[in-house]
């Protein structure tokens, strides 16, 4: 069941180009655009505050994605996402006050930045694996919150920083409705980018990393090379990611990027689908939502009879922070492969439906 | 083929991990064109040979020469650039990667698209690179009858047909030798059979040189050019197969004194 192909019967495809597409299915590809096509029509039907879940979403899963690639696809790991995800939102404001750079150029340039600060601090892992890497990774993130908290020519120290809206020839996406378009147009290129790199030479490279080191060597793979190199292809989905935040919240705090945001973007990882593209969207989506689901259950609950029972009425941030820890134990347990992968059984199941065996 | 030139020569190689030496003084060339084995009992050194000529070890006294060149010193993954591919005894595929993409993999210093061209894919001349080698790889799929299991991940195979798997691997790096470490282990009969068709189709066919370390006599007897024989780390013998095994040093070393008795034994594996 798990390796039903998802394809309709017999393979007619008679030309390389057609085998290689990323949406390999006529109805991938409906549901693609139908998917697009609702997100962008959604400021018709949506108010503001389910508009700033989405935008949240997509911020969050450009970083995440970034993440799967270091872990999910290299087989890496890092504990600092959220550090650099730090230093793409105030790499970005600075180049814009600074130089008087356009925001719509400062999101990229913020990118590349945080892509060069996640080399230098990725370059322990051409040597270290697994828990050493951990701790290296951790360190990383220790040295940048304290960097954010001093260096007041780039974070405006403690005070934290205030942004700009992106503007295009005059017209500012400074609110939810127009937002949203920015974040959806740089998910586009991200993912894209991200399926793209899979199915071409380096980011095959990466993945023979992670499964085989040895033989991936033999076949010509620098190791070191390709090791760092995902430190610094996942710190520019982070730092475009914190661009985004930066200029949709308008001002960025020090306190923001610390080690729990680290942990929740592992989350997003794990509960997507390690090594999953779509994966790195779907866990987004789940941690951005889980605490809303949490929120109205609790509020559903508020004066009934269990809430007098457990009091729970003051304590509604805790369950949050419970529910999410719970979240990835149960996800750890029952579903490895995370939400991609249960998405597949689920297409699985309805192409075979009623004859599932 | 005589006066062949060597495409690879171990010089006075020896290779110790503390106070174990894996190999000792070990001299011998392949000649370019040749079918090349190893062979030698258990623990003789014949996968600590092949690592040193593909890189995993670097030997700790002596010399690897390579179309004349020393790669001793040369990093393993600068080595398939050479010229220089290899399968390995204890599968060592891709298991989540496609069959496709496990073959891919070893066109990796043919490809010249970075991440970024990788990134942007219709634009920078990636997708046209990808289906030049994909035309390419099919070929190799083609030999191998492997075309079934294109697209399934590598992990999920059965075993012979991971070893026919790992073979394209290394031949789609278009090596000039290729070093097989035990490609016939743990096969039926049928398959070693096919397996033997594609090692003298490869060199013929596709002009690879071949070394090679089997422990089934037969087909090491049957399909070899040359045969060196290593004992303890040390060549004990090297020649024409027939030469080898009238070897009094190999008889005793390798097949034991009672030659009637462990023959049969070689067959049963």
């Amino acid at each position: 069941m798990a390796n039903v192909s998802l394809l309709p019967a017999g393979d007619y495809r008679t030309t390389y180009r057609a085998d290689t597409t990323i949406f390999p299915t006529r109805n991938s590809r409906i549901a693609l655009w139908l998917g697009l096509a609702l997100v962008a029509a959604s400021p018709l039907f949506f108010g503001r505050y389910e508009l700033s879940l989405l935008i949240n979403i997509g911020i969050m899963g450009i970083a995440a994605l970034g993440l799967n690639i270091l872990v999910g696809f290299t087989g890496q790991i890092s504990i600092g996402h959220a550090a650099f995800f730090g230093v793409g939102a105030f790499a970005s404001a600075w180049l814009h006050e600074s130089f008087h750079i356009p925001v719509w150029a400062c999101i990229p340039l913020a990118g590349v930045i945080t892509a060069v600060v996640g080399l230098v601090f990725g370059a322990p892992a051409a040597r270290l694996k697994g828990l050493y890497l951990a701790i290296a990774t951790l360190a990383a993130q220790f040295i940048l919150e304290d960097f954010f908290a001093r260096a007041r020519w780039f974070t405006g120290g403690v005070a934290g920083r205030l942004t700009e809206p992106l503007t295009l020839f005059g017209f500012a996406f400074d609110r939810e409705e127009t937002y949203i378009y920015v974040v959806l147009f740089f998910v586009v290129v991200m993912f894209l980018g991200a399926a793209n790199l899979m199915r071409t030479r380096d980011g095959r490279a990466l993945v023979a990393v992670r499964d085989h080191y040895l033989s991936a060597e033999i076949m010509g793979i620098n190791l070191a090379y390709y090791r760092t190199l995902s430190f610094g292809i996942a710190s520019l989905y982070a730092g475009i990611g914190g661009a985004l935040y930066a200029h949709y919240l308008m001002f960025v705090s020090v306190e923001a990027f610390n080690i729990l945001f680290s942990i929740q973007f592992l989350g997003m990882v794990i509960i997507g689908g390690l090594g999953s593209i779509m994966g790195s969207l779907m866990g987004a989506a789940f941690m951005v939502l889980l605490p809303e689901v949490v929120q109205s259950a609790a509020e559903a609950l508020s004066g009934s009879a269990i809430d007098r029972l457990l009091r729970i009425g003051g304590s509604i941030s805790y369950l949050r922070e419970m529910a999410i820890g719970a979240a990835i134990i149960a996800f750890l347990i029952f579903e490895p492969d995370g939400l991609a992968h249960r998405w597949r059984l689920v297409k699985a199941y309805w192409k075979l439906y009623p004859y599932s065996h | 083929m005589e006066e062949a030139s060597p495409i690879l020569a171990a010089d006075h190689v020896s290779l110790r991990f503390g106070g174990v030496k894996a190999l000792t003084d070990v001299s011998f060339s392949v000649r370019r064109g040749e079918i090349f084995s190893i062979i030698g009992p258990n623990g003789a050194g014949k996968t600590s040979m092949v690592n040193c000529v593909s890189g995993r070890y670097r030997p700790t006294e002596g010399r690897i020469l390579f179309e004349g060149q020393d790669i001793t010193r040369v990093g393993p993954n600068r080595r398939a650039a050479l010229g220089i591919g290899r399968t390995f005894q204890n599968l060592a595929l891709f298991g989540h990667m496609s069959v496709l993409d496990n073959i891919m993999v070893g066109r990796h210093h043919l490809l010249k698209t970075g991440f970024l061209r990788g990134m942007l894919y219709w634009l920078g001349g990636a997708q046209t690179e990808e289906l030049a080698h994909r035309r390419e790889v099919e070929e190799i799929i083609d030999f191998l009858e492997i075309q079934h299991v294109r697209k399934a991940p590598a992990g999920t195979l059965p075993y012979g047909l991971r070893k026919r798997v790992e073979l394209a691997r290394a031949m789609a790096v278009k090596p000039k030798l290729i070093l097989l470490d035990e490609p016939m282990a743990g096969m039926n009969l049928e398959e070693k059979e096919d397996m033997a068709r594609y090692i003298v189709d490869l060199n013929e066919e596709w002009g690879m040189t071949v070394l090679m370390i089997e422990h089934d006599m037969g087909v090491v007897m049957d399909i070899s050019h040359r045969v060196v024989v290593l004992d303890f780390g040390r060549r004990i013998a090297e020649g024409r197969p027939e030469e080898v095994m009238a070897d009094p040093h190999v008889r005793r070393a390798y097949l034991g004194e009672a030659d009637e008795v462990t023959q049969p034994a070689e067959e049963v594996v």
